[in-house]
């Protein structure tokens, strides 16, 4: 499919077309937060928002998700079908879903969960003119007009949209629609423009290449120590981590004594005590250092070592959710110099 | 598409209390499908998640055979909330099964060797089920000379004692059955594990030691066998850590990029010692 235009207005409408044949998931405003949630109305998408509060990553591992519904010894799995939107995601969460398809889409353990959320799904994203200044994308091989993970990516030329198909599920979904027009050259080039000019705002250099080659080495360096110190443990960094997809699996009953309930997959955190903390008592990660040692080696040493990626897209949720300014790139960038 | 995490429904068909303090219980259970059952291959030294639906899972070593196709077995201590429900279980009570889960013991490697298992307490049981793995009738001439160390710290703390009475009174294996501290009644061995090790020194000739135990035998053990002339490849040793999916994906049971649920539990000590001390 050739790259289409819409303008701003009818982008509302084409969200209303979409609500009437899908389920349709966008940025949407919820007290000082903006998360992903159902919209009724192309109006209420906040498009308008640079970097939404909690990625997009619960639409297909949500924070808390039925595994099983039980009643005594019976058990059903709950299943959710027919195809939904996901508008408005930002090119470092859509590079995220194909960090989190590594973990939950594999051949030995197909996880039916995630799996069916993925399929079901068309992911349509929308590039970043302005990358808020802590954005650091391209340090990690991203970019503010990235496609990967993406199924239709929308760049912004002011009055109207540059709107490109990507994969032959989002050709699929704008296939029928009236309202795109065949974009023009100008248009084609206006948006290669700003994705260029994006990407040269962020000029961040976090050494990342040196990091990876050192870090293995690296596990019994004192720094770890210092870096962990004004960690609170508070987890608040793999909550909004678009990447991070550690679980807890829990049941839970009806009422006490019953035995009707639900078996829940839950999100968990590595920067808990409990997490690994044994029946024995016995800890293998007993203090904050462990902790952030694990989280920073998990993302840019064990999973490079194990899928040829780095598990962080730049986001920089991790520095802004931080309670205690807790920097990654500072971190990063300490453990690169040592 | 299988649900990997679906657990196959079993019966209780008998429950073993294992030890004196009665907190070790073997349960033996049947598949409510036989075509569950088939699909339970498992290796030595692998785990499977037990299930009580209103309860939870946890991970548990395999302690029954290959062999036995009729059952599966699982020695359990009573420890967490998963644990305390399955120990207040009854014979007919049903129990979830899922896995199996791990790599389980080098079987490929373990034939045409001597083996030598070293045991300690209650982490016997991937090595009681490869005990019987390799004196069932149609294996035993595949593998060679079995030395057992086994120790608990008393008497009535030694489970699988109606295994080792059995095993005592053969003559294709050596065993050495010990205790911390003996009573009244015990006319065996009385010493910790890895020195009545050093004193039976089995010989380190095309063999490979598997060591089961509280962190503490292992320690004091493994200088034993190296001393004794067994190369850190041919150490064998299964870990245990916290767990809730047994398919690398929850993340908690990892060793740097190594997942003991998945890439383990079992490593030589050889990769023991490549991986960073987090365990």
């Amino acid at each position: 499919m050739d790259a289409k235009v819409i303008t701003k207005e009818k982008l509302v409408e084409l969200l209303d077309q979409f609500i009437r044949d899908y389920e349709v998931l966008a940025p949407v405003r919820q007290g000082d937060a903006v998360v992903f949630g159902q919209i009724q109305r192309g109006s209420d998408a906040a498009l308008d928002v640079k970097r939404t509060t909690m990625s997009p990553k619960g639409a297909f591992f949500p924070q808390e998700e039925v595994l099983f519904i039980f009643d005594g010894v019976e058990a059903q799995v709950p299943t959710e079908s027919g195809a939904r939107v996901l508008f408005g995601v930002r090119p470092c969460d859509g590079r995220s879903l194909t960090v989190l398809d590594k973990v939950f889409d594999t051949a030995e353990y197909p996880t039916v969960y995630y799996g069916n959320q993925r399929e079901r799904t068309f992911v349509v994203g929308v590039g970043c003119n302005q990358p808020p200044d802590t954005c650091f994308c391209t340090a990690l091989g991203g970019e503010p007009f990235g496609k990967a993970g993406l199924d239709v990516l929308l760049s912004d030329l002011g009055d109207r949209y540059l709107v490109e198909a990507l994969t032959e599920k989002g050709e699929r979904l704008l296939e029928d629609s009236a309202l795109l027009q065949d974009a023009s050259e100008e248009d084609i080039k206006e948006g290669k423009i700003l994705a260029r000019e994006a990407r040269e705002k962020l000029n961040v250099d976090l050494h990342i290449e040196e990091l990876k080659a050192k870090l293995g080495g690296m596990f019994e360096d004192p720094i770890w120590a210092e870096i962990s110190m004004s960690c609170l443990g508070c987890g608040a960094c793999t909550y909004v981590c678009p990447t991070c997809h550690c679980f807890d699996i829990v049941d839970e009953l009806v009422e006490v004594g019953g035995n009707s309930g639900r078996r829940v997959r839950v999100w968990d955190s590595c920067q808990y005590p409990l997490f690994t903390h044994h029946a024995s008592g016995h800890n293998p990660r007993p203090s904050h250092r462990e902790r952030m040692r694990q989280r920073i080696m998990h993302k840019f040493s064990y999973y490079v070592n194990n899928f040829g990626v780095i598990a962080c897209v730049g986001c920089a949720r991790c520095l802004t959710g931080c309670p205690v300014n807790l920097d990654i790139r500072e971190v990063l960038l300490t453990l690169a110099e040592r | 598409m299988q649900n990997p995490y679906e657990p196959q429904m079993t019966v209780i068909e008998k429950t073993i209390t294992e030890n004196q303090a009665g907190d070790i219980r073997t349960f033996q259970f049947r598949f409510r499908e036989q075509a569950a059952r088939d699909a339970f291959q498992f290796v030595c030294g692998q785990f499977a998640e037990l299930s009580l639906w209103g309860v939870g899972e946890c991970p548990i070593g395999i302690a029954s055979s290959p062999m036995d196709q009729d059952f599966v077995q699982f020695t359990v201590k009573r420890m967490g909330v998963v644990t305390t429900a399955l120990h207040r279980l009854r014979e007919g009570n049903a129990v979830g099964i899922r896995g199996p889960y791990g790599n389980g013991y080098p079987m490929d490697r373990l034939a045409g060797s001597n083996i030598v298992i070293v045991a300690g307490g209650f982490a016997f049981t991937t090595l009681r089920s490869l005990t019987n793995y390799v004196l069932h009738p149609d294996n035993r001439a595949r593998f060679g000379k079995v030395t057992i160390i086994y120790g608990a710290r008393s008497p009535g703390e030694l489970i699988y004692k109606y295994d080792l009475e059995r095993w005592a009174t053969r003559d294709d294996l050596d065993l050495h059955v010990t205790v911390d501290a003996g009573d009244d009644s015990w006319t065996g061995l009385v010493g910790y594990v890895p020195s009545v090790l050093k004193d039976v020194a089995p010989s380190a000739d095309n063999a490979l030691a598997l060591v089961c135990g509280p962190p503490i035998m292992i320690r004091f053990s493994i200088p034993v066998l190296l001393e004794l002339g067994f190369t850190p490849e041919c150490i064998i040793n299964s870990l245990e850590m916290r767990m809730k999916c047994g398919m690398g994906k929850c993340g908690r049971c990892n060793i740097g990029g190594k997942y003991v649920c998945k890439d383990g539990p079992v490593f030589t000590y050889a990769e023991l010692q490549a991986l960073p001390a987090e365990y």
